[in-house]
């Protein structure tokens, strides 16, 4: 495991990216299409095959059943707490959903878990990445809100499993953000990243120390970004298109889910471009030839999302309280996420924290080169990272449920980790073998109130009487802000067995069925693409061989060549619409084979008529056919 | 290549791993790496000062704390152990774990005295702010004994914020009641500093003691140092309820 093979990856809300460490800084590994970013949108095409990024997100408006975006949103979560998201996403549940089981979400006529989609888009970056090398990458660092529970984390934690990746390291976003702009400044001072995307907000103070970057406080939400400006958009555009073209028709346009991601694309495209423009016009094709046309200045823009944009405040001002922190005491403001790109954020951000905010790094991109240093840090470190050190903090306090349904804290917010705690307990039954434990994250009083993170229940405790064994139970945050418990009764020195039921998440098992499914499917998904660019090779073969029966060449082959050549074209048009790759990728060669010697003549006529002094204008479309079409004979090279 | 999701369990740390020489190259062991090869070691169950280095001492230079806390991060973080062998991570885990816990105790002074107090088998009372908080959620009665110096303050202040929730229930308005109120939170607020400045001398007699006191001298200054911290919760807790309820209004 070579340092330059562990890539970092911020799987978005909207956009997923990779990059790597190339010498002394961090770059984004673009994909087949030549761009950084890929949408975080997963479809299921014609074919029943998986897409994902820029060529599925025609289906979020061709066919909205068979496409889902903003996963993020239900990573580690149960259908209990996402009911609010099914009324503002087209996320459909699967039918046969029973209680307690991870969700699963229809796409099609299949069901996947938010672990399972993500990690189809983690398998595209990791498809990108190893493109660029030409070489497999199995191990990644997977960036994180930095206010993702604990379920959040282990969910995505399972998708990079699933995805066959060997996540090293969940870092949180506005850490690795910071990561990536302390890179070329040794500094020292007080940094705040806010870092608003499409999904999450988040807030980190750090305190930046001869290359140690120790976070202080954070504070956030994780669910609260950009998604939510457009769902308010879009709420509003329903509601004038209910009264301007009627109840009626408005709610059949509601039902609609092509007519809604209609809107939504348009709503985003002016939300986008109000960041730049004093106005907007929304321009949307509705279903039965009608138009839904408005206009929107960017003041009636600020004064939508103000509600929006002031929900981050106040985890701004806690995260400074937590600090012990006033705002002239700051140094550095660091703007991270796409939604920062809005000027009333921006001077939210300023308000707050008295100073201007940082924009030199790309708002979409710097989380993923801040992974990509941690992946350097992590695979041995270089020249420029080696004196690089994150040290961050867990989000949220993790206790235990005690008498009464009340938390007991054991590790308070804010706390480095990895951080510990130990726990005594005991029977109250004589004879009691087995303990049960209720595991909490969150900071309110009440059990009910917090995260339900997993029931422990501690086995082959040695029969004794009740109050007799003392049992420790030790709970320890690793560096990826993941619970880890480990347990031994003290008396006898046993230690006791713990089976752990995760209240929202997959079991191991349950992600090794899904990690070999994904081989299998990846097996399929290989061979589909295998055959679809064997065809293109094949479409590009059989348009340059057209063109060159034009030619002039074409005539000074003799009889026996042209039919030869025509029975082959024949043979290629035949197979290439199968789905037999080898049949293809024969027809392919066969043919190249065959008009090797059109090719060549081909290429003397073009330089011939160019000495010739002939019109230029024709010598240039003789010369332009040969390089353009790549002509038959170069065996066309795809990767 | 993936790690199992049943490493959410580790095992539990045994004692015996810790061996009185370097796992590695056999020569005897500091405490968190070899002296002699630098490797990182199976970590022993030690306190939190001892952890440091540092004396069982309640006065600490925390700018020389904060240091030693740079310097160990550097060495005993799990980043810093990516491309090592498993039980090196574990240890390195277990290692740098303790020492974020010892760091986030001993920075602040009253958990360091509180952490002290522990150590030297002192039960901490019921006016810990999570007891507090547990009774509050409970209902349940909380054991609370008013230090005598401040029973008079205590039982005026009492009747005042009675009368305080009773006039905002009638919509009444009565600014010279307010201006008690502020005057006694004003006056708590010096005693919570005083307070401080009271474990301060205690801090300091004990220091001299783990020199060159004796064992009664030490049990009685620890009593001493637990009576304060319980008084000063006690008016910590006051100062909170005044502000709940001026903040209610």
């Amino acid at each position: 495991m070579s340092s330059d093979s562990i890539v970092g990856i911020d799987l978005g809300t909207t956009n997923s990216l990779v990059a790597y460490m190339q010498g002394d800084s961090p770059v984004v590994i673009p994909g087949e299409d030549g761009l950084n970013l890929v949408p975080s949108v997963v479809a299921l095409d014609e074919n029943n095959q998986i897409v994902v990024g820029n060529a599925a997100r025609k289906y979020l408006i061709e066919t909205p059943e068979r496409a889902v975006y903003s996963v993020k949103r239900l990573m580690g979560r149960g259908v209990e707490d996402i009911q609010d998201e099914l009324k503002l996403f087209p996320f459909q549940l699967a039918d046969d959903l029973q209680s307690g089981e991870v969700i699963r979400i229809k796409l099609g006529e299949r069901t996947f878990t938010p672990p399972e989609l993500s990690a189809f888009i983690l398998r595209q970056l990791k498809r990108n990445a190893e493109r660029f090398f030409g070489a497999p990458v199995t191990h990644a660092v997977i960036t994180v809100p930095a206010y993702f529970n604990d379920a959040q984390r282990q969910a995505t934690k399972d998708a990079g499993r699933i995805a066959g990746l060997n996540v090293l390291r969940l870092v949180n976003e506005p850490t690795a953000a910071s990561l990536a702009y302390g890179l070329d400044k040794k500094k020292h001072g007080i940094v705040v990243v806010y870092d608003l995307g499409g999904g999450t907000f988040d807030i980190s103070i750090l305190k930046l120390h001869d290359g140690i970057f120790e976070v202080i406080s954070t504070n956030g939400d994780t669910h609260l970004g950009g998604d939510d400006i457009d769902n308010l958009l879009i709420a509003i555009a329903l509601d004038d298109i209910r009264g301007d073209l009627g109840l009626e028709f408005g709610d059949e346009v509601r039902r609609s889910g092509e007519a809604v991601a209609r809107i939504r694309r348009a709503v985003i495209e002016a939300k986008i471009a109000l960041s730049s423009q004093p106005k907007a016009k929304l321009d949307v094709d509705l279903p039965g030839g009608k138009k839904y046309q408005r206009e929107i200045s960017l003041e009636v823009f600020e004064q939508m999302v103000q509600p929006i944009v002031d929900r981050t405040v106040g985890p701004c001002k806690q995260a400074l309280k937590d600090a012990g922190l006033k705002p002239e005491q700051i140094d550095e403001v660091v703007l991270v996420g796409g939604s920062t790109r809005i000027p009333k954020v921006r001077r939210l951000v300023r308000d707050l924290f008295g100073r201007e905010p940082h924009t030199d790094l790309n708002p979409d991109e710097v989380v993923a080169l801040g992974a990509a240093v941690q992946a350097n840090i992590l695979g041995g470190g270089s020249e420029i990272t080696k004196e690089m050190l994150l040290l961050d903090v867990t989000p949220l306090s993790l206790g235990i449920e005690v008498a009464g349904g009340v938390t007991d804290k054991i590790i308070l917010r804010n706390s480095t980790i990895p951080a510990s705690a130990t726990q005594y307990y005991t029977t109250q039954v004589d004879g009691q073998t087995n303990v049960a434990i209720h595991v909490l994250q969150g900071e309110r009083e009440l059990a009910r109130d917090c995260r339900s993170l997993a029931r422990f229940d501690l086995k082959g405790v040695p029969p004794m009487p009740a109050g007799m064994p003392r049992i420790e139970v030790k709970f320890l945050i690793d560096a990826n802000g993941i619970l880890r418990v480990s347990a031994r009764e003290q008396r006898s020195g046993k230690e006791a067995e713990i089976d752990v039921q995760p209240t929202y998440g997959l079991t191991d098992e349950q992600v090794e069925k899904m990690l070999l499914e994904s081989f299998d499917y990846a097996e399929d998904d290989f061979r589909q693409r295998q055959v679809i660019e064997a065809r293109r090779e094949a479409d590009t073969i059989l348009t340059a061989l057209a063109k060159g029966k034009k030619n002039q060449a074409w005539q000074e082959l003799t009889t026996e060549e042209r039919r030869n050549v025509e029975t082959l074209e024949k043979a290629l048009v035949a197979v290439k619409d199968g789905d037999d790759y080898h049949a293809i990728r024969g027809g392919i060669d066969t043919l190249n084979q065959a008009t090797m010697h059109l090719a060549e003549l081909m290429m003397d006529t073009a330089v011939s008529t160019a000495l010739k002094g002939k019109a230029m204008d024709e010598a240039d479309t003789d010369l332009e056919d040969v390089p353009q079409v790549g002509h038959p004979v170069a065996k066309a090279d795809f990767e | 290549m993936t790690e199992s999701k049943s490493s959410l369990i580790i095992p539990g740390q045994s004692p015996e791993d810790a061996t009185p020489s370097c796992w590695s190259c056999g020569t005897m062991r500091a405490v968190h790496f070899c002296s002699s090869c630098g490797k990182v070691q199976p970590p022993v169950p030690v306190d939190y000062f001892t952890f440091f280095g540092f004396p069982r001492k309640l006065n600490l230079d925390t700018s020389e704390l904060e240091k030693e806390f740079y310097a160990l991060s550097r060495r005993l973080h799990p980043d810093v152990f990516g491309q090592a062998e498993t039980r090196e991570r574990a240890w390195s885990l277990e290692q740098s774990s303790m020492l974020n816990d010892a760091y986030r105790t001993l920075k602040d002074p009253i958990k360091r005295t509180e952490y002290l107090l522990r150590l030297e088998g002192v039960e901490l009372g019921e006016q810990s702010k999570q007891a507090t908080e547990k009774a509050r959620a409970t209902g349940e009665l909380k054991k609370q004994v008013v230090p005598p110096d401040l029973l008079e303050e205590v039982f005026e202040l009492n009747m005042h914020l009675e009368e305080l929730r009773n006039q905002k229930k009638m919509g009444e308005d009565d600014p010279a009641l307010l201006e008690e109120i502020g005057k006694a939170k004003l006056s708590l607020e010096e005693k919570y500093d005083a307070l401080f400045n009271e474990l301060k001398t205690e801090w300091n007699k004990w220091d001299k003691s783990v020199d060159s006191g004796t064992e009664e001298d030490r049990r009685k200054i620890l009593d001493k140092m637990l009576d304060v911290l319980n008084r000063r919760n006690y008016v910590r807790n006051l100062v909170r309820d005044v502000n709940e309820v001026i903040g209610n209004l």
